[in-house]
Protein backbone atom coordinates (compact mmCIF):
# COMPACT_ATOMS: atom_id res chain seq x y z
CA UNK A 1 0.00 0.00 0.00
CA UNK A 2 1.16 3.46 -0.88
CA UNK A 3 2.25 5.25 2.26
CA UNK A 4 1.64 9.00 2.90
CA UNK A 5 1.98 10.61 6.45
CA UNK A 6 -0.69 13.20 5.87
CA UNK A 7 -3.57 10.43 5.21
CA UNK A 8 -6.74 10.49 6.12
CA UNK A 9 -5.97 7.38 8.30
CA UNK A 10 -3.57 9.45 10.29
CA UNK A 11 -5.83 11.94 10.77
CA UNK A 12 -8.87 10.08 11.98
CA UNK A 13 -6.06 8.19 14.50
CA UNK A 14 -5.24 11.75 15.46
CA UNK A 15 -8.74 13.23 15.50
CA UNK A 16 -9.59 9.88 17.91
CA UNK A 17 -6.53 10.73 20.29
CA UNK A 18 -7.14 14.20 20.40
CA UNK A 19 -11.17 13.77 21.28
CA UNK A 20 -9.87 11.14 24.26
CA UNK A 21 -7.50 13.59 26.03
CA UNK A 22 -9.76 16.51 25.68
CA UNK A 23 -12.56 14.21 27.53
CA UNK A 24 -10.21 13.70 30.50
CA UNK A 25 -9.74 17.23 30.81
CA UNK A 26 -13.04 18.39 30.67
CA UNK A 27 -13.53 15.38 33.40
CA UNK A 28 -11.25 16.76 35.55
CA UNK A 29 -12.44 20.41 35.15
CA UNK A 30 -16.00 20.01 35.58
CA UNK A 31 -15.38 17.53 38.73
CA UNK A 32 -12.55 20.07 40.40
CA UNK A 33 -14.96 22.94 39.79
CA UNK A 34 -18.30 21.11 40.90
CA UNK A 35 -16.36 20.37 44.15
CA UNK A 36 -15.21 23.53 44.62
CA UNK A 37 -18.32 25.25 44.35
CA UNK A 38 -19.58 22.18 46.90
CA UNK A 39 -17.05 23.49 49.90
CA UNK A 40 -17.81 26.72 49.77
CA UNK A 41 -15.25 28.35 47.51
CA UNK A 42 -15.49 31.47 45.54
CA UNK A 43 -17.52 30.68 42.10
CA UNK A 44 -15.90 33.67 40.71
CA UNK A 45 -12.50 32.66 42.07
CA UNK A 46 -12.93 29.11 40.13
CA UNK A 47 -13.82 31.38 37.30
CA UNK A 48 -11.01 33.45 37.34
CA UNK A 49 -8.42 30.59 37.40
CA UNK A 50 -10.19 29.46 34.28
CA UNK A 51 -9.58 32.53 32.79
CA UNK A 52 -6.46 33.37 33.74
CA UNK A 53 -4.83 29.67 32.82
CA UNK A 54 -6.17 30.02 29.88
CA UNK A 55 -4.61 33.40 28.78
CA UNK A 56 -1.37 31.53 30.63
CA UNK A 57 -1.53 29.24 28.41
CA UNK A 58 -1.61 30.79 24.82
CA UNK A 59 2.13 31.54 24.74
CA UNK A 60 3.57 28.35 25.65
CA UNK A 61 0.94 26.45 23.55
CA UNK A 62 2.17 28.55 20.09
CA UNK A 63 5.94 27.61 20.96
CA UNK A 64 4.52 23.96 21.31
CA UNK A 65 3.12 24.16 17.70
CA UNK A 66 6.36 25.11 16.31
CA UNK A 67 7.65 21.79 17.76
CA UNK A 68 4.52 20.12 15.51
CA UNK A 69 5.88 22.44 12.36
CA UNK A 70 9.00 21.02 13.06
CA UNK A 71 8.48 17.54 12.90
CA UNK A 72 5.73 17.71 10.32
CA UNK A 73 8.38 18.39 7.32
CA UNK A 74 9.38 14.83 8.02
CA UNK A 75 6.60 13.55 9.50
CA UNK A 76 4.00 14.48 8.35
CA UNK A 77 1.48 16.44 10.33
CA UNK A 78 -0.75 13.90 12.21
CA UNK A 79 1.54 12.05 14.20
CA UNK A 80 3.13 15.45 15.57
CA UNK A 81 -0.31 16.64 16.39
CA UNK A 82 -0.95 13.31 18.21
CA UNK A 83 2.89 13.71 20.15
CA UNK A 84 2.59 16.88 21.04
CA UNK A 85 -1.00 16.84 22.29
CA UNK A 86 0.02 14.00 24.88
CA UNK A 87 3.02 13.26 26.98
CA UNK A 88 5.49 14.06 24.66
CA UNK A 89 7.36 17.56 24.33
CA UNK A 90 9.22 18.53 21.03
CA UNK A 91 12.68 18.09 23.33
CA UNK A 92 11.82 14.22 23.44
CA UNK A 93 10.25 13.43 20.11
CA UNK A 94 12.65 14.99 17.76
CA UNK A 95 15.52 12.75 19.46
CA UNK A 96 13.22 10.04 19.66
CA UNK A 97 12.52 9.95 15.37
CA UNK A 98 16.23 11.18 15.12
CA UNK A 99 17.45 8.07 17.05
CA UNK A 100 15.00 5.95 14.76
CA UNK A 101 15.80 6.98 11.53
CA UNK A 102 19.71 6.85 11.88
CA UNK A 103 18.92 3.66 13.46
CA UNK A 104 17.57 2.72 10.31
CA UNK A 105 20.12 5.14 8.49
CA UNK A 106 17.10 7.39 6.99
CA UNK A 107 17.94 11.08 6.55
CA UNK A 108 15.53 12.98 8.45
CA UNK A 109 15.50 15.77 5.99
CA UNK A 110 12.81 14.39 4.07
CA UNK A 111 9.36 13.53 4.64
CA UNK A 112 9.21 9.46 5.32
CA UNK A 113 7.36 7.62 2.39
CA UNK A 114 8.33 4.07 4.36
CA UNK A 115 5.13 3.04 6.65
CA UNK A 116 8.10 0.46 8.16
CA UNK A 117 10.44 3.27 9.47
CA UNK A 118 7.31 5.16 10.00
CA UNK A 119 5.90 2.82 12.34
CA UNK A 120 8.77 2.14 13.88
CA UNK A 121 9.07 5.66 14.84
CA UNK A 122 6.35 5.42 16.33
CA UNK A 123 6.90 2.84 18.46
CA UNK A 124 10.05 4.15 19.70
CA UNK A 125 7.87 8.19 20.59
CA UNK A 126 5.33 6.26 22.08
CA UNK A 127 7.20 3.42 24.28
CA UNK A 128 10.19 6.21 25.23
CA UNK A 129 7.57 8.28 26.67
CA UNK A 130 5.20 6.21 28.13
CA UNK A 131 6.57 4.86 31.64
CA UNK A 132 6.57 8.55 33.43
CA UNK A 133 2.74 8.28 32.75
CA UNK A 134 2.54 4.13 34.13
CA UNK A 135 4.15 5.56 37.31
CA UNK A 136 1.66 7.66 38.35
CA UNK A 137 -1.18 5.64 38.93
CA UNK A 138 1.62 3.22 40.52
CA UNK A 139 3.55 5.71 42.99
CA UNK A 140 1.02 8.63 43.36
CA UNK A 141 0.15 7.00 46.27
CA UNK A 142 3.00 6.04 48.32
CA UNK A 143 4.59 9.90 47.39
CA UNK A 144 1.35 11.35 48.76
CA UNK A 145 1.51 9.31 51.86
CA UNK A 146 5.20 9.87 52.17
CA UNK A 147 4.39 13.66 52.41
CA UNK A 148 1.80 12.91 54.48
CA UNK A 149 3.56 11.32 57.26
CA UNK A 150 6.39 14.28 57.13
CA UNK A 151 3.43 16.72 57.09
CA UNK A 152 1.56 15.12 60.15
CA UNK A 153 4.84 15.30 61.92
CA UNK A 154 6.08 18.75 61.45
CA UNK A 155 3.82 20.97 59.20
CA UNK A 156 6.18 24.13 58.58
CA UNK A 157 8.69 21.32 57.55
CA UNK A 158 6.22 19.52 54.95
CA UNK A 159 5.36 22.82 53.43
CA UNK A 160 9.05 24.20 53.46
CA UNK A 161 10.03 20.98 51.54
CA UNK A 162 7.35 21.56 48.78
CA UNK A 163 8.50 25.07 48.20
CA UNK A 164 11.89 23.84 48.09
CA UNK A 165 11.31 21.43 45.46
CA UNK A 166 9.94 24.21 43.70
CA UNK A 167 12.97 26.38 44.28
CA UNK A 168 15.15 23.76 42.53
CA UNK A 169 13.05 23.25 39.27
CA UNK A 170 13.05 27.23 39.19
CA UNK A 171 17.16 26.90 40.28
CA UNK A 172 17.79 24.98 37.63
CA UNK A 173 15.77 26.69 34.40
CA UNK A 174 16.99 30.07 35.96
CA UNK A 175 20.71 28.50 35.84
CA UNK A 176 20.15 27.13 32.44
CA UNK A 177 19.45 30.68 31.26
CA UNK A 178 23.10 31.39 31.85
CA UNK A 179 24.23 28.50 29.64
CA UNK A 180 25.70 30.48 26.87
CA UNK A 181 27.36 33.61 28.18
CA UNK A 182 30.66 32.60 27.04
CA UNK A 183 29.13 33.22 23.44
CA UNK A 184 29.90 36.86 23.66
CA UNK A 185 27.14 39.40 24.45
CA UNK A 186 24.53 37.33 22.40
CA UNK A 187 24.43 34.93 24.95
CA UNK A 188 23.61 37.40 27.13
CA UNK A 189 20.15 37.77 25.11
CA UNK A 190 18.21 35.29 27.42
CA UNK A 191 19.57 36.57 30.52
CA UNK A 192 18.14 40.26 29.58
CA UNK A 193 14.59 38.86 28.87
CA UNK A 194 14.84 36.80 32.14
CA UNK A 195 15.77 40.28 34.09
CA UNK A 196 12.79 41.84 31.71
CA UNK A 197 10.73 39.53 32.77
CA UNK A 198 11.18 39.87 36.58
CA UNK A 199 11.50 43.51 36.16
CA UNK A 200 8.07 43.81 34.45
CA UNK A 201 6.18 41.12 37.26
CA UNK A 202 7.91 43.41 40.02
CA UNK A 203 6.17 46.47 38.51
CA UNK A 204 3.09 44.18 38.60
CA UNK A 205 3.60 43.44 42.10
CA UNK A 206 3.71 46.92 43.28
CA UNK A 207 0.62 48.11 41.21
CA UNK A 208 -0.90 45.41 42.98
CA UNK A 209 -0.31 45.66 46.80
CA UNK A 210 0.48 49.34 46.48
CA UNK A 211 -2.26 50.96 44.02
CA UNK A 212 -4.69 47.92 44.39
CA UNK A 213 -5.03 47.07 41.04
CA UNK A 214 -6.84 43.95 41.90
CA UNK A 215 -7.66 42.59 37.91
CA UNK A 216 -3.83 42.42 37.45
CA UNK A 217 -3.18 39.71 39.73
CA UNK A 218 -4.53 37.05 37.68
CA UNK A 219 -2.75 37.80 34.71
CA UNK A 220 0.54 39.71 35.61
CA UNK A 221 2.19 35.74 34.79
CA UNK A 222 1.07 35.94 31.01
CA UNK A 223 1.60 40.23 30.72
CA UNK A 224 5.18 39.53 31.73
CA UNK A 225 5.80 36.97 29.53
CA UNK A 226 4.65 38.47 26.58
CA UNK A 227 6.36 41.46 27.35
CA UNK A 228 9.43 39.66 27.84
CA UNK A 229 8.75 38.00 24.21
CA UNK A 230 8.22 41.34 22.80
CA UNK A 231 11.46 42.79 24.35
CA UNK A 232 13.33 39.48 23.02
CA UNK A 233 12.17 40.36 19.73
CA UNK A 234 13.55 44.22 20.06
CA UNK A 235 16.66 43.50 21.48
CA UNK A 236 17.89 40.46 19.36
CA UNK A 237 18.33 42.46 16.31
CA UNK A 238 20.33 45.13 17.84
CA UNK A 239 22.53 42.74 19.96
CA UNK A 240 23.18 39.94 17.07
CA UNK B 1 -18.93 14.67 50.23
CA UNK B 2 -16.18 14.12 52.81
CA UNK B 3 -12.69 15.09 51.48
CA UNK B 4 -10.91 11.92 52.29
CA UNK B 5 -13.89 10.13 49.75
CA UNK B 6 -13.68 12.53 47.08
CA UNK B 7 -9.43 12.52 47.39
CA UNK B 8 -10.01 8.52 46.77
CA UNK B 9 -12.40 8.69 44.34
CA UNK B 10 -10.26 11.12 42.54
CA UNK B 11 -7.23 8.56 42.62
CA UNK B 12 -10.09 5.84 41.19
CA UNK B 13 -10.76 7.85 38.33
CA UNK B 14 -7.52 8.49 37.77
CA UNK B 15 -6.36 5.40 37.24
CA UNK B 16 -8.94 4.44 35.36
CA UNK B 17 -7.87 7.48 33.09
CA UNK B 18 -4.45 6.86 33.12
CA UNK B 19 -4.47 3.40 32.04
CA UNK B 20 -7.02 4.18 29.14
CA UNK B 21 -4.74 7.10 28.19
CA UNK B 22 -1.97 4.27 27.91
CA UNK B 23 -3.82 0.97 25.76
CA UNK B 24 -4.74 4.76 23.59
CA UNK B 25 -1.11 5.88 23.09
CA UNK B 26 -0.14 1.80 22.35
CA UNK B 27 -3.50 1.70 19.64
CA UNK B 28 -1.48 4.91 17.77
CA UNK B 29 1.59 2.70 16.88
CA UNK B 30 -0.49 -0.67 16.55
CA UNK B 31 -3.03 0.69 14.41
CA UNK B 32 -0.52 1.85 11.99
CA UNK B 33 1.17 -1.65 11.89
CA UNK B 34 -2.28 -3.09 11.43
CA UNK B 35 -3.85 -0.12 8.61
CA UNK B 36 -0.17 -0.27 6.75
CA UNK B 37 0.42 -3.84 7.73
CA UNK B 38 4.06 -2.62 8.34
CA UNK B 39 5.14 -4.02 11.69
CA UNK B 40 9.03 -2.79 11.81
CA UNK B 41 11.83 -4.93 12.59
CA UNK B 42 12.29 -5.60 16.80
CA UNK B 43 15.96 -4.25 16.42
CA UNK B 44 15.03 -1.34 14.63
CA UNK B 45 12.76 0.00 17.48
CA UNK B 46 15.05 -1.53 20.15
CA UNK B 47 17.79 0.44 18.50
CA UNK B 48 15.77 3.45 18.19
CA UNK B 49 14.82 3.25 22.19
CA UNK B 50 18.58 2.43 22.86
CA UNK B 51 19.21 6.09 21.97
CA UNK B 52 16.66 7.92 24.31
CA UNK B 53 14.99 5.42 26.95
CA UNK B 54 17.63 5.27 29.42
CA UNK B 55 17.38 9.00 29.94
CA UNK B 56 13.74 9.87 29.22
CA UNK B 57 12.85 6.69 31.52
CA UNK B 58 15.10 8.61 34.08
CA UNK B 59 13.42 11.70 33.65
CA UNK B 60 9.97 10.29 33.54
CA UNK B 61 10.39 9.00 36.33
CA UNK B 62 12.01 12.50 38.24
CA UNK B 63 9.44 14.08 37.11
CA UNK B 64 6.81 11.73 38.93
CA UNK B 65 8.68 12.32 42.24
CA UNK B 66 9.42 15.51 42.24
CA UNK B 67 5.97 16.83 40.59
CA UNK B 68 3.10 15.22 41.94
CA UNK B 69 4.11 16.81 45.21
CA UNK B 70 3.41 19.74 43.75
CA UNK B 71 0.82 19.27 41.68
CA UNK B 72 -1.70 17.53 43.78
CA UNK B 73 -4.03 14.06 42.91
CA UNK B 74 -6.15 14.99 39.93
CA UNK B 75 -3.98 17.25 38.15
CA UNK B 76 -0.98 14.88 38.11
CA UNK B 77 -3.44 12.03 36.75
CA UNK B 78 -3.79 14.57 34.11
CA UNK B 79 -0.41 16.39 33.45
CA UNK B 80 1.30 13.52 32.96
CA UNK B 81 -1.48 11.97 30.49
CA UNK B 82 -1.07 15.76 28.43
CA UNK B 83 2.59 16.37 29.00
CA UNK B 84 4.52 19.58 28.54
CA UNK B 85 5.05 19.43 32.31
CA UNK B 86 7.97 22.04 32.89
CA UNK B 87 7.51 24.55 30.36
CA UNK B 88 3.65 25.32 30.93
CA UNK B 89 1.13 22.47 33.56
CA UNK B 90 3.80 22.79 36.15
CA UNK B 91 4.23 26.78 36.74
CA UNK B 92 0.55 27.09 35.26
CA UNK B 93 -0.81 24.94 38.67
CA UNK B 94 1.72 27.02 40.88
CA UNK B 95 0.93 29.90 39.64
CA UNK B 96 -2.83 29.53 40.10
CA UNK B 97 -2.11 28.48 43.49
CA UNK B 98 -0.12 31.40 44.28
CA UNK B 99 -2.90 33.88 42.67
CA UNK B 100 -5.66 32.19 44.72
CA UNK B 101 -3.50 32.23 47.68
CA UNK B 102 -4.34 28.25 48.51
CA UNK B 103 -1.18 25.50 48.94
CA UNK B 104 -0.95 22.55 47.75
CA UNK B 105 -1.66 19.50 49.52
CA UNK B 106 -4.72 21.34 50.57
CA UNK B 107 -8.16 20.39 49.36
CA UNK B 108 -8.76 24.15 47.86
CA UNK B 109 -5.14 23.67 46.34
CA UNK B 110 -6.23 20.09 44.81
CA UNK B 111 -8.95 21.80 42.98
CA UNK B 112 -7.53 24.91 42.03
CA UNK B 113 -4.37 23.06 40.71
CA UNK B 114 -6.54 20.96 38.71
CA UNK B 115 -8.76 23.38 37.54
CA UNK B 116 -5.51 25.02 36.11
CA UNK B 117 -3.95 21.66 34.08
CA UNK B 118 -7.19 20.83 32.92
CA UNK B 119 -7.52 24.67 31.63
CA UNK B 120 -4.47 24.44 30.25
CA UNK B 121 -4.28 21.19 28.57
CA UNK B 122 -7.81 21.97 26.68
CA UNK B 123 -6.48 25.48 25.77
CA UNK B 124 -3.23 23.91 24.42
CA UNK B 125 -5.08 21.25 22.41
CA UNK B 126 -7.32 23.62 20.82
CA UNK B 127 -4.51 25.88 19.92
CA UNK B 128 -2.53 22.78 18.70
CA UNK B 129 -5.48 21.77 16.98
CA UNK B 130 -6.20 24.89 15.27
CA UNK B 131 -2.79 25.69 14.37
CA UNK B 132 -2.50 21.94 13.02
CA UNK B 133 -5.72 22.78 10.41
CA UNK B 134 -4.81 26.34 9.85
CA UNK B 135 -0.59 25.46 9.39
CA UNK B 136 -0.65 26.57 5.91
CA UNK B 137 -1.68 29.78 6.44
CA UNK B 138 0.27 30.16 9.86
CA UNK B 139 3.85 28.72 8.51
CA UNK B 140 5.06 32.22 7.56
CA UNK B 141 3.77 33.68 11.14
CA UNK B 142 4.94 31.15 12.99
CA UNK B 143 8.47 30.85 10.53
CA UNK B 144 9.04 35.00 10.44
CA UNK B 145 12.56 35.62 11.85
CA UNK B 146 11.39 38.69 13.15
CA UNK B 147 9.67 36.47 15.66
CA UNK B 148 11.84 33.80 16.07
CA UNK B 149 13.90 35.51 19.27
CA UNK B 150 10.24 35.51 20.92
CA UNK B 151 9.56 31.83 21.14
CA UNK B 152 13.75 31.08 21.48
CA UNK B 153 13.12 32.93 24.82
CA UNK B 154 9.58 31.63 26.08
CA UNK B 155 11.59 29.88 29.24
CA UNK B 156 13.84 32.82 30.11
CA UNK B 157 10.57 34.77 29.83
CA UNK B 158 8.62 32.27 31.87
CA UNK B 159 10.74 31.85 34.85
CA UNK B 160 11.78 35.22 35.17
CA UNK B 161 8.65 36.12 35.78
CA UNK B 162 7.74 33.18 38.45
CA UNK B 163 11.42 33.28 39.30
CA UNK B 164 11.18 36.81 40.94
CA UNK B 165 7.86 35.69 42.72
CA UNK B 166 9.47 32.83 44.61
CA UNK B 167 12.95 33.63 45.07
CA UNK B 168 12.08 36.90 46.53
CA UNK B 169 9.92 34.80 49.42
CA UNK B 170 12.08 32.23 49.50
CA UNK B 171 15.51 34.27 49.33
CA UNK B 172 17.17 32.30 51.70
CA UNK B 173 15.97 29.35 50.55
CA UNK B 174 16.82 30.00 46.36
CA UNK B 175 20.19 31.78 47.20
CA UNK B 176 22.53 28.44 47.35
CA UNK B 177 20.63 26.63 44.33
CA UNK B 178 20.52 29.04 41.98
CA UNK B 179 24.21 30.14 42.61
CA UNK B 180 25.12 26.18 41.99
CA UNK B 181 22.65 26.06 38.78
CA UNK B 182 24.52 28.89 37.26
CA UNK B 183 28.23 28.08 38.55
CA UNK B 184 27.39 24.73 37.00
CA UNK B 185 25.24 25.79 33.37
CA UNK B 186 28.51 28.47 32.64
CA UNK B 187 31.18 25.88 33.39
CA UNK B 188 29.24 22.87 31.21
CA UNK B 189 26.99 24.82 28.91
CA UNK B 190 26.26 21.90 27.27
CA UNK B 191 24.02 20.41 30.00
CA UNK B 192 21.15 23.03 28.90
CA UNK B 193 20.13 19.52 26.84
CA UNK B 194 19.43 17.80 30.16
CA UNK B 195 17.95 20.35 32.06
CA UNK B 196 14.95 17.84 33.07
CA UNK B 197 17.64 15.78 35.16
CA UNK B 198 18.79 18.64 36.61
CA UNK B 199 15.89 19.96 38.36
CA UNK B 200 15.65 16.94 41.07
CA UNK B 201 19.41 17.90 41.75
CA UNK B 202 18.67 21.17 42.15
CA UNK B 203 15.31 20.24 44.44
CA UNK B 204 17.90 18.03 46.93
CA UNK B 205 20.23 21.12 47.15
CA UNK B 206 17.05 22.94 47.91
CA UNK B 207 15.84 20.63 50.59
CA UNK B 208 19.35 20.00 51.86
CA UNK B 209 19.89 23.63 52.59
CA UNK B 210 16.00 24.27 53.74
CA UNK B 211 16.51 21.21 56.56
CA UNK B 212 20.03 23.08 57.56
CA UNK B 213 18.15 26.71 57.41
CA UNK B 214 14.95 24.90 59.45
CA UNK B 215 16.94 23.22 62.08
CA UNK B 216 19.20 26.40 62.81
CA UNK B 217 15.24 28.89 63.38
CA UNK B 218 16.87 30.49 60.14
CA UNK B 219 13.63 30.13 58.36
Amino acid sequence: MDFNPNSSFLYLVAVAVILFILAQSVFFLIRAYRRGKEIGMDVKKLRKTITSSAIFTVAPAVSILLGVLTLSKFLGLPLPWIRLSVIGAITYELPAATSTASALGIPISETITDPTVYSAITWVMTLGILPSTILVPILLKRIQGGLISIKNKDSKWGELLISAMFMGMISAFMGMVFANIRNGLPGWIPIFVMFFSAALMAVCGLLIKVLKVKWLQDYALPICMLGAMAFAVIITPVIS
Amino acid sequence: MDSRIYEEKTHHYGKIWTWTAVLVFVLVPVSVCIFYNAWPPFMSVFKGLLGVAPIFWTVGFIEVITFTPMLGTGSSYLAFVTGNLTNLKVPCAINAMEINDVKSGTEEGEIVSTIAVATSSIVTTLIITAGTLLLGTLTPFLNSPVLKPAFDNILPALFGALGVVYISKNLKLAVTPMLFMIILFVSVPSLAGSVGILVPVGAVISILMARLLYKKNMI
